[in-house]
C-alpha cells in the first residue's frame, strides 16, 4: 500500500468533476430529508456545504460515504458511476470522511488508530509495528505535521484526533475527503494550522467537501459553496461573488433580523460579582475580574488561557486554592454547584452532550433536573407544576419538540441546545455562564440564542460569555476580558474595538496600536 | 447509543418499534404465563396454591430487585447481596438464640447487618471512588466469610414462632406474610423511583452523572444512598428467608445476587443506568418465579432446568433491545 498523496489510479480526465450527485432523494421512515439534491465537487477544490440543522448536510455525505443507502438519485466519483455499500467501498474508491464524532479508539496509538483493520504484517503474520509507525511518521510528514506514531491517542491534544483522522484517509490513497465540522473542538490556531493544511491537500489534487456552520472560517478557506435548505439544494456559487449576508439569508430563508450584529447597550456602575486572585489546581494563577449589573461579559483567549477553568471555578466544579469572591459586595463561598446555583449563577456547559444533558431522559427530566429540590414537598415532585413550568419555557424559547415527553436524544443541535439554556433559565439565575453556548448550532438558532442574551441582561441580569467565535462574541459583549495563563491580560471595551482583527490581535498578545 | 441514527429526526416506525420493544417484559409475561396455563394446567399450574407459592418462592429475589433497581439505574451494580442474605440470616438466628435477645433487638440486628454492609459499600463506591463492581465482589468474599465463621458454617434453628410468622412462614387469612412484604416494598419503590427528587436523582445520576453533577445532583451521595439502601434490603431478605426455613445459614441466598440482576434487566432497567421501572422490575422477577415453577412441574431435572432458564432470560433481553 502506498502512502504517497498522489492518486494511486490513473490520472482522471480534466475538468471533470471529483464526485457529481444528480436526484439524490432520502428519507427516515416518512420523513423526507433529502428531496432531489444535486451536488457537484470539482477536482482540487475546497467546497463548502452549509445549512441549518436538519438540512441534510451530513444525510447527504454520509449517501456519498456508504453510511446510507439513498432512496433515489444517482452519483459518480470520477466520472463513474458509484453505489458504495460501506464505508469501505467508499475508501476504496479514494471517497474518505473524518467524522464529527471521530471515529477513533482513544486507548490505541496514533499508528494503531491510522491502520486499524488494515493493519501491516511481517512475514511471520504478526503485526508489524515498526513498519506502520514508519508509514504514519511519513504520512504526518506530507501533512507537515511532527507526531510520535506510538503516543496513545488519549495523551494527545484533540486537535491530533483530527490529523490522525485525516492521515487514515489518506493512507488509503483518499482523493475526496469530507470533513464535518472540523474545527468545532479546535482551537483558532490549530484551526490556522487546518486551514493551511487543507489548502496544501488541495495543491496535491485532492478535493474537500468542509461542513461547517462557521461562515467566517467557510469564506476563509472554500472556494465554492452549496446550500441546503430543507433537504433541497437552494444555492451553489462560487464564494468570490456573494457576501456573507447573501449565504445566510439562504441558509436561513428569511433575512435574519440583525441580531449578529452589535447594538452598544447602556450598563450601570453596580458591581453583581467581584472575584479577587483566584487561584485553582487547574489553571487559574491569580485571576481578578469585576462582573456589573446588566452586563455581558465576554471571555476571549488561546486554548488554555482558563476560559473553561475559569467558567467551572465559578460555578464549582473545580476547586478553589485561594481567592476571593464577592457578590454584592459580600463573599461567599461555591463549593459545589449547588451553592452556584442557591447564589444565582448557571453555567451552560462547553460540551452539551457530555455535560449538559442525559441523552437518554426526555426533554422535560433534562428541564427539570436542577429545579428539582424547589419543585418538591417532602421529597415529592410537584408535577403539574413541572409540566407548566416546561410548557412555559420551550414556548419561550421556541423549541421546536412534538413533546415534553420526546427523549431529548431526537432533537436537532440547535433544540438541544435551546433545553440546556431553558433549563438554566429556569432556575431564575442572576448570573449566567455560558461556555461556547453557540457551538454546533445553525446561524438561525445563533441569532435567538443572541437574542436571549441581550434579553436576559436587559433584565439587569449579568452574562459571562466564552466563544470562540468572534464575531459572535463581538455581537454580544459589552467588555471583553482576555485571558492569558489563568490570568486577565486585558480589559477592553467593546465600544473602542473597531473590528475584529483588533480583538485577534488582542487574543494572540500582539500590540495594536 | 450505537446503531441509532445520529441526526435525523426519528421515523416513525422507528418510534413504534421503540415502544412495542418497552412493553416486551409484559408481553413476555403474559406468554410464558400463557403457555404454561395451557401446558400444564392439569398440573395445577392455575392453581391459587401453585401460584401463591410462586410468589413466596420469588419474594427474597422479588424485595432485593426493589433495591437492585435503584442500584443499577444509578450506574451501578451490587454483588454482595446473595451473601448479606446468608450473614443477616446467621446473627438473627443467633439474636434470637445463642445471644437470647428479644425478638425487635433481633430484628434490629438482622437489619443493621445489611445496613452495615451497605454502608461499606456505598462509602467505597462514592467517596473512594472505586467501582461498585470491583467494592461488591470483595464484600461478597468478605460477607460470606464472616457469615460461615460466625455459624461454624453449621445452621441455626430459629425457634421463635413470631418471629417466622411476620418473617416469612406465616398467613394472614389466605394471604402469605411474604405477598404482603412484596406488594409493600414494591409499592414504596415504585412511588420514590417514580414520584420523588430522589428517585429523579438517581436515574439522572444513572444517565449521565457528569451532566447531573453540572445540574447541582450531589451524586456522590445519590451513590452512597443506593448502595445503603441495598444492604438493608438485602439484610430484611435474609431474615425473611431465615423465617421462611425456621433457621439461619451462611449458604442462605448463595448465587441469589444473578437472579436479581436477571430480574431487574428483564424487567426493562438499563444495565448502564438511566432507565429504570419497578414495575418492569416485578414483571421479571415473577417472570423468573413462574419459569422456575414451570419447568419444575414440567418435571424437568434441574439440570435442564438451569439451561432453559438462562436461554429464556437471552432470548428476553434480546427482544427488548433497542436498535
Amino acid at each position: 500500500m502506498s502512502v504517497a498523496l498522489a492518486p494511486a489510479h490513473a490520472a482522471p480526465a480534466p475538468a471533470a468533476n471529483a464526485v457529481m450527485m444528480r436526484g439524490i432523494i432520502k428519507s427516515f421512515g416518512g420523513v423526507p430529508v433529502l428531496s432531489d439534491v444535486d451536488f457537484d465537487l470539482r477536482q482540487a477544490e475546497i467546497h463548502a456545504l452549509a445549512g441549518g440543522n436538519g438540512a441534510g448536510k451530513s444525510t447527504l455525505m454520509k449517501i456519498l460515504v456508504g453510511v446510507y443507502a439513498r432512496d433515489g438519485g444517482t452519483y459518480e466519483v470520477d466520472g463513474r458511476q458509484a453505489n458504495f455499500r460501506t464505508v469501505q467501498d467508499a475508501r476504496s474508491s479514494g471517497v474518505g470522511m473524518v467524522f464529527q464524532e471521530f471515529s477513533l479508539v482513544p486507548t490505541l496509538s496514533v499508528a494503531q488508530n491510522v491502520f486499524l483493520t488494515r493493519e501491516a504484517r511481517s512475514r511471520g503474520g504478526l503485526i508489524d509495528d515498526r513498519e506502520m509507525e514508519r508509514r504514519t511518521r511519513d504520512l504526518f510528514a506530507t501533512m507537515s505535521v511532527e507526531v510520535d506514531p506510538r503516543r496513545p491517542l488519549d495523551e494527545l491534544p484533540t486537535a491530533f484526533w483530527q490529523l490522525t483522522e485525516i492521515a487514515k484517509a489518506l493512507s488509503q490513497d483518499a482523493r475526496v475527503l469530507i470533513m464535518d465540522e472540523p474545527t468545532a473542538a479546535l482551537a483558532k490556531t490549530e484551526t490556522v494550522e487546518l486551514f493551511a493544511l487543507m489548502r496544501r491537500l488541495k495543491d496535491q489534487g485532492i478535493s474537500i467537501v468542509y461542513i461547517s456552520h462557521r461562515m467566517e472560517e467557510v469564506f476563509q478557506v472554500c472556494d465554492r459553496i452549496t446550500v441546503l435548505r430543507d433537504g433541497r439544494g437552494v444555492m451553489t456559487e462560487d464564494l468570490a461573488a456573494v457576501t456573507p449576508r447573501v449565504v445566510i439569508d439562504e441558509i436561513v430563508g428569511r433575512k435574519l433580523e440583525h441580531a449578529l450584529e452589535y447594538q452598544e447597550r447602556q450598563v450601570g456602575d453596580a458591581v453583581l460579582l467581584e472575584a479577587r486572585g483566584l487561584t485553582s489546581a487547574t489553571k487559574l494563577r491569580g485571576l481578578d475580574f469585576k462582573l456589573r449589573e446588566g452586563e455581558v461579559l465576554g471571555l476571549a483567549g488561546l486554548m488554555g488561557s482558563g476560559r473553561t477553568e475559569l467558567a467551572r471555578a465559578l460555578f464549582g466544579i473545580d476547586p478553589l486554592e485561594s481567592g476571593e469572591l464577592l457578590l454584592r459586595g459580600k463573599p461567599i463561598q461555591i463549593t459545589n454547584p449547588r451553592e452556584a446555583i442557591a447564589h444565582g449563577v448557571a453555567l451552560i456547559p462547553e460540551d452539551r452532550r457530555a455535560q449538559g444533558l442525559i441523552l437518554d431522559h426526555t426533554v422535560r427530566e433534562n428541564f427539570l433536573l436542577p429545579l428539582l429540590s424547589r419543585l418538591s414537598r417532602i421529597g415529592f415532585v410537584d408535577e403539574a407544576e413541572g409540566d407548566r413550568r416546561t410548557d412555559a419555557f420551550v414556548s419561550r424559547l421556541s423549541i421546536k419538540i412534538r413533546s415534553i415527553a420526546q427523549p431529548i436524544s431526537t432533537l436537532s443541535g440547535g433544540n438541544q441546545q435551546k433545553v440546556v439554556i431553558a433549563k438554566w433559565l429556569g432556575t431564575e439565575p442572576h448570573i449566567l455562564i455560558m461556555d461556547e453556548p453557540t457551538a454546533g448550532v445553525d446561524i438561525g438558532t445563533k441569532g435567538e440564542i443572541v437574542s436571549m442574551i441581550r434579553a436576559f441582561a436587559d433584565l439587569g441580569n449579568s452574562v459571562i460569555i466564552i466563544s470562540s467565535e468572534l464575531p459572535e462574541l463581538l455581537a454580544v459583549s459589552d467588555r471583553i476580558l482576555i485571558l492569558r495563563d489563568g490570568q486577565v491580560e486585558r480589559v477592553l471595551e467593546r465600544r473602542d474595538i473597531r473590528q475584529e482583527e483588533d480583538l485577534h490581535h488582542a487574543i494572540q498578545g500582539v500590540e495594536v496600536h | 447509543m450505537t446503531g441509532r441514527p445520529l441526526f435525523g429526526r426519528p421515523s416513525l416506525a422507528a418510534l413504534k418499534a421503540f415502544d412495542w420493544r418497552q412493553y416486551i417484559i409484559y408481553i413476555g409475561f403474559l406468554i410464558v404465563f400463557a403457555v404454561f396455563a395451557i401446558t400444564l394446567g392439569e398440573k395445577g399450574f392455575l392453581t391459587p396454591t401453585n401460584l401463591l407459592n410462586v410468589v413466596r418462592q420469588t419474594a427474597i429475589i422479588s424485595i432485593m430487585a426493589v433495591a437492585m433497581t435503584f442500584v443499577i439505574g444509578a450506574g451501578n451494580i451490587d454483588l454482595s447481596v446473595g451473601a448479606v442474605v446468608g450473614l443477616s440470616s446467621v446473627t438473627t438466628a443467633l439474636a434470637l438464640g445463642t445471644w437470647g435477645l428479644p425478638l425487635p433487638a433481633a430484628v434490629v440486628v438482622g437489619l443493621l447487618t445489611g445496613l452495615i454492609v451497605g454502608i461499606a459499600n456505598g462509602f467505597l463506591v462514592a467517596y473512594v471512588a472505586i467501582p461498585s463492581f470491583l467494592v461488591t465482589l470483595g464484600t461478597l468474599g468478605i460477607v460470606n466469610g464472616a457469615a460461615q465463621w460466625l455459624s461454624n458454617t453449621a445452621p441455626i434453628p430459629i425457634e421463635n414462632d413470631t418471629f417466622t410468622f411476620i418473617f416469612g412462614s406465616g398467613d394472614i387469612g389466605p394471604i402469605p406474610s411474604l405477598l404482603i412484604w412484596t406488594a409493600v416494598i414494591f409499592v414504596i419503590g415504585h412511588v420514590v423511583l417514580r414520584k420523588t427528587t430522589y428517585g429523579r436523582r438517581v436515574l439522572a445520576t444513572g444517565g449521565n452523572a457528569v451532566a447531573a453533577r453540572f445540574s447541582g445532583v450531589d451524586t456522590r451521595r445519590i451513590g452512597f444512598l443506593v448502595m445503603m439502601v441495598m444492604g438493608l434490603v438485602a439484610g430484611l431478605a435474609g431474615m425473611l428467608l431465615a423465617g421462611r426455613l425456621h433457621s439461619g445459614r451462611f449458604e442462605f441466598g448463595a448465587g441469589d445476587e444473578l437472579s436479581v440482576i436477571a430480574a431487574v434487566i428483564l424487567g426493562g432497567t438499563s444495565l448502564f443506568g438511566g432507565r429504570a421501572t419497578v414495575i418492569g422490575t416485578l414483571l421479571g422477577s415473577l417472570m423468573i418465579g413462574l419459569i422456575n415453577n414451570g419447568l419444575t412441574l414440567a418435571s424437568l431435572p434441574t439440570s435442564q432446568q438451569f439451561i432453559v432458564r438462562g436461554m429464556i432470560i437471552i432470548l428476553a433481553v434480546s427482544l427488548a433491545k433497542k436498535r
